[in-house]
């Protein structure tokens, strides 16, 4: 079973459709004894940075216990973003601080939200990504973005003017910054690929 | 580089996807559920739905059918159509929409973009504005409300660049005089807005040929090409949109 953290933001329903639409076991909830239960964690996330980490409340405490643990965690969007140590989104704001780096606004020389689906450069040796060939669509819907200073992260890029960080993975931390819940056949099959990831 | 989007709209009501003529002469296109899934499988890069009855009845009927949509689409989804809080566009988004569509609402009070964009994050937030070419300014569109039925003073270029101050992520921007005419998009009025904001501007109303949806992109400047008539009744599939812009030089997610 993989649990999402319900923390009454965003789109929590459509990542569980998505789940539920590749056969994969998923509860929403921000139960302890769940999350303990849980092979792998979804922080998914449509919200403000500073709002989302607020709703995480006590949440926060259980989704670092289960990093630090080497249960795989799986962000998506401003989930995603939650990982790292620090937003300025609407004032500053800590993260949860499993990876190094800052979450600053897409420069405004760019269209912003960066929204819509880009083509996303994916290394090989990235799990989240298995199968999917060197390059595909995904649907991204964001006005920040994450500048990685983590040397230990593995990064998938996307161009949007500069190189966007799309994705990254740290050991059991894996983190999307598009949706892969929405980005038809290529994000259900990032979904499945973490499925995979959860079972080993 | 980000691909120019392919946008079904499903304008609903009582539980049917209907389309009309200068929002006019309704004609039944078919089951919500269905034709989102359909579109969905089929390539869209987006779906639109809007509430065009948009009562209070309705309200209850359309997060309904918003969980049953969610259920079988897995691309990225607005709905609209009488949103007038923050409650309401909380209880879409977590009944399975990515971002909701306010019009009427944001032009009685504009301060719900604002309050929506802290909550939910800008890319939520879609200002929806019907516009009518001013019979009295020549070169100028006003802002039409309540289902384009009301018009106001209010300027559209105006008002979109405001709306995009207050928080707005998006407009989907609605020629009422194009609508339905399958006689191509007003570009002028694309060209307009879309020079006047830096977010993405979604052209709507009048798209009838492949070369419409090319020129609503290069000449009206438009992120996305929204239409119903032409995909609803079966004159080109979302594949054959999608390659034709390709093959015209335009990034498509193919």
């Amino acid at each position: 079973m993989i649990a999402v953290i319900d923390y009454s933001v965003g789109n929590v329903k459509s990542v569980c459709n998505a789940f539920h639409h590749i056969g994969c076991e998923v509860e929403l909830s921000r139960d302890p004894a769940r999350i303990e239960k849980a092979a792998g964690l979804v922080l998914p996330g449509v919200a403000a940075f500073g709002y989302a980490m607020e709703a995480l409340g006590s949440a926060a405490e259980l989704v670092q216990q289960a990093a630090a643990a080497g249960k795989p965690i799986l962000g998506i969007c401003v989930g995603h973003q939650l990982l790292f140590d620090a937003s300025c989104e609407y004032g500053p704001h800590a993260g949860l601080g499993l990876v190094k780096g800052q979450v600053v606004p897409v420069p405004p020389e760019q269209t912003v939200p960066h929204m819509g689906w880009n083509l996303v450069e994916m290394p090989e040796d990235m799990d989240l990504f298995a199968g999917l060939g060197p390059a595909k669509h995904f649907y991204f819907a964001h006005s920040f973005h994450v500048q990685v200073t983590d040397t230990q992260a593995k990064i998938a890029h996307t161009d949007y003017g500069f190189p966007l960080t799309a994705s990254i993975q740290k050991a059991n931390i894996y983190g999307v910054q598009f949706h892969p819940e929405k980005s038809g056949a290529q994000g259900l099959q990032v979904l499945r690929n973490f499925q995979e990831i959860c079972r080993r | 580089m980000l691909t120019k989007r392919i946008i079904p709209c499903l304008d609903v009501k009582d539980n049917r996807v209907v389309k009309g003529v200068n929002f006019l002469n309704l004609r039944d296109a078919g089951d919500p559920v269905e034709l989102g899934a359909r579109y969905s499988d089929t390539g869209a890069d987006e779906l639109v739905f809007l509430d065009i009855t948009a009562t209070i009845r309705s309200r209850k009927t359309i997060v309904d059918m918003v969980k049953r949509v969610a259920e079988n689409v897995f691309i990225p989804f607005t709905v609209g159509g009488g949103i007038r809080t923050i409650d309401q566009i909380d209880e879409l988004l977590r009944s399975g929409a990515e971002k909701a569509s306010v019009n009427t609402a944001a032009v009685r009070d504009p301060n719900l973009l604002a309050e929506a964009a802290q909550r939910f994050g800008n890319q939520c937030v879609v200002l929806a504005i019907d516009a009518r070419r001013s019979k009295t300014r020549p070169g100028h569109w006003q802002v039409c409300v309540k289902a384009g039925s009301e018009p106001t003073d209010i300027d559209v270029v105006e008002w979109a660049a405001q709306g995009e101050q207050l928080g707005a992520g998006e407009i989907l921007l609605t020629s009422m005089d194009a609508d339905g005419t399958l006689a191509g998009y007003d570009n002028e009025l694309n060209r307009a807005v879309s020079d006047a904001v830096n977010i993405p501007v979604i052209a709507s109303g009048g798209a009838g040929t492949l070369d419409h949806l090319y020129d609503a992109v290069v000449v009206g400047g438009a992120d996305a090409v929204l239409m119903a008539s032409i995909t609803h009744f079966g004159n080109y599939t979302i594949r054959q949109m999608k390659e034709y812009l390709r093959d015209r030089g335009l990034p498509m997610n193919l």
